[in-house]
């Protein structure tokens, strides 16, 4: 039996690994793609700024795309199922204010009661979001743009006119954002970590493969029987529960937090998303190729700080990068097509 | 390889004499007493109605293990009303199923799959982003230690299901790009690896290639031989008879006959559906040539066509034959200004057609019958009268205004043309069977008084009676002067109706015949670029 299988599977080898071998091909190019516009900008600013390479610059790079980062492991698993969270940057900003209050409402509390506190407020508003879009069949964009309000609302009820200081925070937790070693802050090996044990966790799982089967075709999925709502739910409540520990992680950070904290930064996580090969109408991508979406934008960022280039360029750029990686994945999406359409005539004929 | 030269033989009875591989106890018989084993499937006197349409009303079926069963019956008839209760979709009114002896209720897809029951429909769904494994194990995937997705058993149990079928298909490719009858063998695979008994297949063949019909024909004959129960719908006759040893008729949702194949021929199967004799009008090739209406001039658009150059006349129906993805389509769009083209150049009655504007395409009096008219040629949700009315409405306007009784009258005087049936013209499009939802695209495209009718695939799934009737139309049309192209996959229809035949061939234009050159074998030789399979 094994025998004869290997002899068929080698037979097979060469006519069907070719059409594969083209669509890995270009999935691995998507990223190189990422890679290879985030190396010619370091390289470009360094070679006119070259402060832009020092240690500091580049942890400070590293501590701001770790957040974006994480944001977007949360968004992606929304994303690939065909849907999007635009809530993440309120949530981020209410999980924030009121984690990092804690400190001054009781003193001596352990981080870890805080990062709980982070991560419930997170977690509540991520089942708010996953309970009308999928109980009440509501399209996730109205929804988490309207959750987007209503939380940010909510954030400037509680704060008022108040803010938290850093000096009222224990450096332990100030500590946690900055410490590192040399250039790379251990917040971005630990994120690392988690964004891997993501990957693993989309690609190697079935809940996981599940989220791609629906973004890819959701009436198929309801035919092979995947529970199409308990998935996007549980995708929502990660995203909503990601985004209340980046909003502690963001606190400790910056250490000053009044209500404005991570606005706008849903359309960096999205952007971060797309730009990192993610298909806006689910199905593909990686948390990876998203992590290296963030810190793309993240080193523009820093990149045209550094020049004394206006921040106003700044969202441009991220915005002209948004388009370019959108219709170079529509190129990509027609050509490949095309292409494994022609490869399976040939053989087929 | 002579089976495919026989295949498109309609008068020849069970002519691919594919039994002879696998022996197989034929009932002899025009009456036969039904095998003396217990029928593996009973569908018995199940009704179906939605509102008030009564889509099933009797609905009765045999299936018996290693048997491949035809169901054929008119659009309308309730064929898809049968096998969609089959699939757990809808749950029958009345009547009651038996699977093994035994009475099952199939409440959800899951229970029908749980039953033993797949479904393959003409046009698989798959998960395009998924592997061709992961769409075979979707739902219920291998796994290894820790609850992990096994990939690599997966793997090699797609190879052990695709050996037998005689398939090469890798199983870690994603299924986006897949030839149809590719993601056909997909759901069939998945069809094994879930050990299903009971394997029905819902006009499978309406959009493969001849090439492609063969080898789902092995494959079909494989399962049966397996021990399957097969369940095969098809508007085409020869292909009944090809591979089928019993027939199941409907007409108006009911059963009106059950027997085995031997002993019949395609007229009686056609006079049991339709309840009548149906004469099929010929081509007479005597409509009047005109002047050149479309001059389409060394049209390529990069790895999709190359060097397309041809002319349709005034009162000529032009066919354009070929494989499916053969270009022909595409071809289509881009005259029409749906697609853009690299290079070449597309002349209407002599004037420069623009290219990627449709406006200009229909301000020169071209029209465009698309081939999923529930995609692309039809407004699934609008009324009858406002599809039909849609490309005229500059001629029905006031001040801007849409007037609705001058739509309503339009759009009734259109129906009644073109024989629609319908039950009230402000209904939703939707509401109407395939066949007459196919003449109301049309309808919407003849009121407009086209000269160039560029018509994709015109009768695809439509039933036997209306099928005449749209070749009617057509040949009517040609002899009142418009230039038609008409782009088919059915050999029968491409030589009954086209004055010229130009075949197409991985994007380019291989061979022309005049309707007397033109024949099954010529044509299917030039489309495959095989000529000699066809020496027996």
């Amino acid at each position: 039996m094994t025998t004869a299988l290997g002899s068929f599977e080698e037979a097979n080898g060469e006519v069907t690994s070719s059409s594969r071998r083209l669509a890995d091909l270009v999935f691995k190019i998507r990223e190189f793609g990422i890679i290879a516009v985030l190396a010619i900008f370091v390289i470009v600013t360094a070679s006119i700024q070259s402060r832009f390479i020092d240690s500091q610059n580049i942890k400070f790079i590293f501590t701001n795309a770790t957040i974006y980062a994480l944001l977007a492991l949360g968004e992606t698993m929304v994303v690939v199922a065909r849907n999007i969270d635009l809530s993440v940057g309120s949530v981020l900003g209410l999980s924030a204010y009121l984690s990092a209050d804690m400190f001054n409402r009781a003193h001596g509390i352990p981080i870890v009661a805080v990062f709980a506190v982070g991560l419930a407020i997170g977690l509540a508003c991520g089942v708010v979001n996953g309970a009308i879009v999928t109980l009440g069949r509501v399209p996730s964009l109205v929804v988490t743009l309207a959750t987007l309000y209503v939380i940010r609302g909510l954030d400037i009820i509680l704060v008022g006119g108040g803010m938290v200081v850093a000096s009222s925070l224990p450096n332990s937790f100030l500590a946690i954002a900055s410490a590192s070693a040399g250039p790379v802050p251990y917040l971005a090996m630990v994120v690392a970590v988690v964004i891997g044990l993501g990957a693993y966790y989309l690609r190697s799982f079935r809940s996981g493969r599940e989220l791609y089967a629906i973004g890819s075709n959701p009436d198929a999925a309801v035919l092979a029987g995947i529970p199409i709502g308990k998935r996007v739910f549980t995708a929502f409540v990660v995203s909503g529960g990601i985004a209340g520990i980046a909003g502690v992680l963001w606190a400790a950070n910056y250490g000053t937090i009044d209500s404005t904290a991570g606005t706008g930064y849903e359309l960096q996580v999205v952007a971060a998303v797309v730009v990192g090969g993610v298909a806006i109408f689910g199905g593909s991508g990686t948390v990876v190729g998203a992590a290296f979406g963030a810190l793309l934008l993240a080193t523009i960022t820093q990149a045209l700080y550094v020049l004394g280039i206006s921040s106003f360029w700044d969202g441009a750029i991220a915005g002209l990068l948004l388009i370019a990686a959108i219709s170079m994945d529509h190129g990509i999406a027609v050509s490949l097509t095309a292409a494994l359409r022609k490869r399976s005539l040939q053989r087929g004929t | 390889m002579g089976e495919l030269l026989d295949r498109c033989d309609t008068s020849g009875v069970a002519s691919l004499n594919l039994s002879a591989l696998v022996p197989e106890p034929r009932v002899n018989g025009a009456i036969a007493p039904e095998p003396a084993l217990e029928p593996l499937l009973v569908m018995e006197h199940v009704a179906k109605s939605f509102g008030v349409v009564r889509a099933l009303g009797d609905g009765s079926l045999e299936l018996y293990r290693g048997e491949t069963h035809a169901l054929v019956g008119e659009n309308g008839a309730g064929k898809s009303t049968m096998v969609k209760i089959l699939a757990g979709v809808y749950q029958p009114d009345e009547g009651t199923l038996r699977i093994d002896g035994h009475e099952a209720v199939l409440a959800s897809p899951a229970a029908a799959r749980d039953a033993g029951i797949a479904v393959i429909y003409q046009e698989p769904s798959l998960f395009p982003d998924l592997t061709v494994a992961e769409n075979v194990f979707i739902g219920r995937p291998l796994l290894r230690s820790g609850r992990r997705i096994d990939r690599r058993a997966m793997h090699r149990r797609v190879l052990e299901l695709l050996e037998p079928l005689g398939v090469r298909l890798d199983p870690e490719r994603i299924a986006r790009g897949l030839s149809i009858a590719d993601q056909q063998i997909v759901e069939i695979a998945k069809a094994l690896s879930l050990e299903a008994r009971v394997i029905v297949m819902d006009e499978p063949t309406a959009a493969l290639s001849a090439y492609e019909v063969q080898r789902l024909f092995r494959v079909v004959e494989t399962l049966r031989a397996a021990g399957a129960a097969v369940l095969f719908i098809s508007h085409r006759l020869n292909e009944v008879f090809a591979i089928c040893q019993r027939v199941t008729v409907m007409r108006d949702g009911q059963r009106v006959l059950s027997r085995p194949l031997e002993g019949l021929g395609p007229d009686d199967l056609v006079r049991a559906m339709v309840g009548r004799d149906v004469v099929e009008r010929e081509q007479t090739g005597e409509s009047q040539r005109g002047d050149v209406v479309l001059k389409a001039e060394r049209l390529t658009r990069e790895g999709v066509f190359t060097d397309i150059s041809f002319e349709v006349r005034s009162g000529e129906i032009v066919a354009l034959a070929g494989l499916v993805g053969s270009g022909r389509s595409e071809v289509a769009r881009a005259i029409f200004g749906i697609d853009r083209y690299d290079a070449g150049a597309v002349h209407i009655a002599g004037a420069r057609l623009k290219k990627g504007v449709p406006a200009a395409a229909m301000a020169a009096g071209v029209g465009l019958v698309p081939e999923d008219r529930r995609l692309q040629g039809l407004v699934m949700e609008l009324s009858i009268e406002g599809n039909i009315a849609m490309a005229s409405l500059g001629r029905l306007q006031r001040f801007g205004f849409v007037r609705r009784a001058a739509e309503h009258r339009f759009a009734s005087d259109w129906a009644t043309r073109l024989r629609i049936r319908y039950l009230r013209l402000t209904s939703p499009v939707s509401t109407l069977s395939g066949g007459n939802q196919q003449k109301s695209v049309l309808a919407k495209w003849l009121s407009r008084r086209p000269r160039l009718l560029i018509i994709d695939e015109p009768t695809r799934g439509i039933d036997v009676a209306t099928k005449s009737e749209v070749h009617r139309l057509l040949v009517e049309l040609a002899q009142e002067g418009v230039a038609v192209l008409m782009i088919s996959s059915e050999l029968p229809e491409v030589l009954r109706v086209a004055d010229r035949v130009l075949v197409m061939r991985e994007g380019r234009l291989v061979a022309e015949f005049s309707h007397q050159e033109a024949s099954e074998e010529s044509i299917v030789a030039a489309a495959t670029g095989q000529a000699e399979m066809f020496t027996s």
